[in-house]
This record gives structure tokens, sequence and C-alpha cells, in this order.
């Protein structure tokens, strides 16, 4: 089964030891400075916006349908059974389409590095793996980042909505956009407060959809103008013979 | 009429490569953070949006001409194909250069042939480009092996020429229409002005258009470098041609626009609707005004500035798409660092010191008199289509 973080914005007090225990696992340096720095990057794969006293954590989404998977020309972003999207760094040549391509603008690149790496978060890939809730979750005092199942957490987020339909909006962001996201973000306000839209379609089948006429173009394309070439050498090969030695042609021609 | 100063432009060759030496230490020495203004916001500039996507659309001469002359067996444009197939072959091998510029880990550009993702538009494109790279080095490869009289790599070349530009139309057809694929994956990005699901069909046609624009402008270049020159009626034919493409293309384009609600961005001025107003004047409205005129159609200097025209516009288009409409959702303004201009301008001026250079030594353009193209004489000896002649008997 697939798992996935639960982030409940109600809950969270913004007291950002989920920063602090991303930073620490992903071996990034952490103090007030980077603390105060709203705003993802190679070396912030995780942070907690306020937007007037309302609180959302930001984080990769880890996508059903990765659009950064689909994008990757070497397969380097690939989306696992258990939940996460991970980066297989000896693969990626830096081209970066993964970024432009990503609707919520998560992977960020090393730019002052000689040897540059995409960074994002991978959802602990490695912790889950060994049967661990992702650091952010384990770190979280309030329980407002909860790790577990997908199925289950839905669930859960539907329970809260239910129960409290006054404190949320009546919304579970992640359920159906792009596709489903691994994870899941419940306000208190309106999603697009914190910048947070996008469409309830996978992006991939936007390029797939050009990318699976190719057969078609290549075969007919081909044939085609396979097809042309002969009548058109056909043509000029008896316009040749004509002008040339035109008895000769004449009498192929009466058959 | 005169050369350009030689010493000018040797000048300013030498003052760009300068530069240029000066980005390249930088950029693979400190990386592309000290070498680009690119960043997380905006990872794609100038190296993707001109060296890219305008020099694989400006090189697109090359498939264009060997399908008319090899598939549809229009014989009058035979002696453009090498100038042609030379541009094509050199745009190629430049891209390949900017990508090593660009790429964060250049050295292995060569993953995506070994690591597939079959799912991905620049996996396509990857391979497209290797591929047809190689196949236009093999039609390159006659002008060396005549200039070197190896007769016996002449015939073996020209004994696989069809099913070599074939193939080189369909690896251009796809690449071409999917490096405006790459940009569907964006729809909440691009700016509605260019977004389209009809991008990979846009960029096909315009990388046609484009093509043709530039074998008239080499034409012209070659003519006042080294006085040689192709028949003026052969540029009117390709002019034709041009006219019914952009007329096409601003058709589709509008109705595109139009279909997606889209015209209204054009009521609001501002700098993405200047920036389409630049690209659809130059690209499309003046070139059709112009080419539409049979006084400027047919002469040299009409069609010349028509091909300008359409070589402008359509650079301006493919950084529109590339840049400008993507810079509202990135929330900045992407102005390219001078060294990104000193390695794309050293690029360029590489391209036109070899393209020079092949010219002077290679048989690039027919051999005969570098007569000039209003010689009354030359029209009508390529008016006269052997095939046509030909057709005429079979029916009689």
């Amino acid at each position: 089964m697939s798992k996935a973080i639960l982030y409940d914005s109600t809950v969270c007090i913004d007291c950002k030891l989920c920063e602090k225990a991303c930073a620490e696992r992903n071996k990034l340096p952490y103090n007030d400075a980077v603390s105060a720095e709203e705003v993802m990057s190679a070396h912030k794969l995780t942070f907690v916006m306020n937007r007037n006293d309302k609180f959302m954590r930001r984080l990769c989404m880890n996508c059903q349908d990765p659009t950064c998977a689909s994008v990757c020309p070497v397969g380097a972003l690939r989306k696992t059974a258990a939940g996460p999207v991970v980066y297989d760094e000896s693969r990626c040549i830096g081209c970066r389409y993964c970024m432009l391509a990503c609707p919520f603008g998560v992977p960020k690149y090393e730019w002052s590095k000689l040897l540059p790496r995409v960074r994002k978060c991978d959802m602990c890939a490695d912790r889950i793996a060994a049967g661990r809730p992702t650091a952010c979750a384990e770190a979280c005092p309030t329980g407002a980042t909860k790790f577990g199942e997908r199925d289950e957490l839905i669930a859960e987020a539907r329970g809260r909505i239910a129960k409290a339909p006054g404190q949320y909006v009546d919304h579970i962001y992640g359920l159906e956009e792009v596709g489903g996201t691994s994870v899941l973000l419940l306000s208190s306000i309106p999603f697009a407060g914190f910048g947070l839209r996008a469409p309830n379609e996978p992006l991939p089948i936007l390029t797939y959809r050009v990318l699976s006429e190719l057969p078609e173009v290549v075969s007919v394309g081909g044939l085609l103008m396979g097809g042309i070439w002969w009548i058109t050498n056909r043509r000029s090969e008896v316009a040749d013979a004509e002008a040339g030695d035109r008895p000769a042609e004449k009498g192929g021609k009466s058959k | 009429m005169s050369l350009p100063k030689p010493t000018f432009w040797k000048a300013v060759m030498a003052i760009l490569f300068l530069g240029g030496a000066y980005a390249t230490v930088l950029r693979f020495t400190q990386g592309l953070g000290a070498a680009t203004h690119l960043s997380d916001a905006f990872p794609w500039g100038l190296w993707i949006g001109f060296d890219v996507l305008c020099g694989v659309m400006l090189a697109a001469g090359g498939f264009t001409l060997t399908a008319a002359v090899y598939i549809f067996h229009l014989e009058r444009f035979r002696p453009i194909i090498r100038p042609a197939v030379l541009t094509a072959f050199l745009g190629y091998a430049l891209v390949v250069v900017a990508l090593m510029f660009d790429l964060g880990r250049p050295y292995r550009i060569w993953h995506p042939l070994v690591m597939w993702n079959p799912r991905s538009v620049m996996f396509e494109v990857a391979w497209c480009v290797t591929l047809y790279t190689l196949v236009l080095a093999l039609e390159f490869a006659p002008m060396v092996f005549e200039r070197l009289r190896l007769g016996a790599l002449l015939r073996l070349q020209r004994a696989i020429s069809i099913p070599l530009v074939i193939l080189g139309v369909l690896l251009s057809t796809l690449h071409q229409s999917s490096l405006g694929s790459l940009y569907l994956i964006v729809p909440d990005k691009l700016h509605p002005l260019w977004y389209s699901s009809l991008l990979p069909v846009f960029f096909f046609i315009s990388a046609i258009c484009v093509g043709l624009a530039m074998i008239i402008f080499e034409s012209y270049m070659s003519a006042k470098a080294f006085g040689k020159q192709l028949e003026l009626p052969l540029l009117i034919s390709l002019g034709r041609v041009l006219l019914v493409l952009l007329g096409v293309y601003a058709v589709l384009r509008f109705e595109d626009l139009y279909r997606r609600g889209a015209l209204g961005y054009l009521r609001h001025p501002g700098y993405e609707s200047d920036l389409f107003f630049v690209e659809v004047g130059l690209g499309l409205l003046l070139p059709i005004a112009l080419l539409m005129k049979r006084r400027v159609r047919e002469s040299m200097g009409g069609l010349y500035m028509a091909a300008v025209l359409v070589v402008l516009g359509f650079v301006t288009n493919r950084l529109n798409v590339s840049i400008t409409g993507m810079e509202t959702s990135a929330g900045l303004h992407y102005i390219p660092k001078w060294t990104e201009i000193a390695v794309t301008g050293s690029i360029v001026a590489a391209g036109f010191a070899i393209f020079g250079l092949a010219t002077k030594y290679l048989p690039v353009f027919p051999p005969g008199p570098a007569a000039p193209a209003a010689a009354p004489s030359l029209p009508f000896r390529a008016e006269q289509p052997a095939a046509a002649v030909g057709v005429s008997h079979v029916r009689a």
C-alpha cells in the first residue's frame, strides 16, 4: 500500500521542527537564518509558510503520476510503489526540465556547485523502506504532520472536516490535484491564498498524447515519402528516356 | 556591393570570442550560478531559448530542401541543397556545443541514449537530434569526399541517399515539432498568448518557414561575401512557398487564439502583448504584405528583406515561448547575464566563420559563372524543368 503525509494546518503552531528534522535527515545546515527563509531551495526542502498567522507547509507533493518523472529524459526521477518520488543523482544530466515542468515548483538546483544536483523532498524513502515514518512527521509535536497509509489518511481527513466543518475549507488538497498526490493538505482558508493551485488532471497526458503519435508519424510518413519518391522517380525516368531515347520508350509503353 | 570590411568584422569576432572565452572559463570553473542569471524560478534561459530552440529552427532548411529535391524530384532546387545541408549540419553541431554549456552535467550528455524514458519529450528530442546530426553528417560528407576525390565513398553515399533523406525528414518532423511539445507540460506557466495544444504544429510549420527564409538569406549574404549566388528564379519560387506557408501559419495562429479566447489579452497593452505584436509584425504581417507585392517578391532585395523579417519574427516567437511567456508565472524578469550573451554570440560567430571557410574550401555552391542573378539569360534556363517537358510527352 502507498504511504502518504497528511498536513493539517489548523493544528500547526509554526514551530518549524519539521524544517529542522528535514535538514538533519538531508544533512543540510539549519540555523536562524535558514529558519527565516520562507522559500524552498536546494538547501531547504520544506518550509512552513505564514500568511497572517495562517500556516501552510510546503514540500514535494510526491504526486501519484509525477510530472517531473514523466519529463525526465533519463528516468532520474521515479515514483516508487511505497509513495515517494525519488531522484537518482547518478543518472541526472542537469537539463532542469523537471524544474520547468513541476506544477508545484518543487525541484530546486544547486546553482553554485560545479557538479550540481536537483534537490527535493523524497518523503524519506529510505526511512519508509525501513518501516519508519518520515523525519518531519516524527518531529511534529502537535500531529499537524502525520504519516500513514494514504487511504487511511484520506478517511481521517474526511472525518476531521465532517467533525468541524466550520474549521476547514471543504477540500482535501492532493486528493484530486494533478491526479492525486502522496501529500495531503487541510486548511482553514482557501488554498489559493497560499499560492496553491493545480488542475485536477495529471499533466503527463498532455505530452504523452503527442508522443503516442510517434509510431504513426514514422510508419505512415516513411511509407508516404517512399511512395512519393517511387512515383516521382519513375516519372523522371520516363521523362529522361523520352528525351534521350524516344523510340525505345514508346515501344515499352505500347505493351 | 563591396565586401564588408574584413578588418571590422574580424575585430567584432575577436571581441566576441574573447568575451566567450572568459564566459566559458567562468561557466566551467564556477558553475551555472556564476555564469548565468538562471535561478530556481527561471531554470531555462537564453541558451535554451536561443541556442537550442532557435538554432534547431534556423537549421530547418536542410530537411525541407532535401525532401523537395530527393523525394519530390523538384530538380530545380538541387543547386541549393548543399548550402542548406551545410547550414543544417553546422546548426546542429552548434546546438550540441550550446547544450554542453547549458547542461548541469555536460559529460553525461549521452545518458538519454542508454537510460530510456519514452514518456519524456526531452528523451525523444535527444534521440532525434543525435540521429539527425548523424544523418546530416552523412548528407554533408559528399562535399568532403568530392573535394578529396574519394570516388568510392561518394558512390556509397549516393546509394544510401534516398533512405537517408527519408530518415532525415522523419527525424526533423518529429523533433522540430517536439521542441514545441516540450512546453505542452506547462499549461499554467506559459502565457495564454503562447500556450496552445497546437504548439508542436506551430513549431513545425514555422521551422519550415524559417528554413526557407534562411536559404534566401544565405544566398544573398554569400553573393556579397563570396560573389557566389543562387539563381533568382529559384529564390522567387522559394519566396512563393514561403508566402503560402506564412499565410497558413497566420490563419492557424489567429484561429487558435480566437478559439482559446486568448485574443482578449491583446486588448490590454503590456509586456506580453507588446512582444506578441513584435513577433507577429516581424514574422507574419510585414513579410506577408511584402511578399504579396509582385515587385518585391521578384526582386533579390525584396526577398532578402522578407527573409530577414521572417527569421527575426520567429526568433522572437521562440524567445517569447521560452522566456517572455514564462516570466509572469515565475514572478520575475529574466535578463541574461552578459556571459550568457557572450557564449551565444561566440557560437553564432563561429557558425558564420565556419560557414565562410566551408564555402571557400568545399564545393558548396555549384561551379560556374558567379554572375549576378539579374542576368536575363539565367531565369530562362531555370524555367525549363525537364520533368514538365517529359510529362507532356507522356500524355501525348
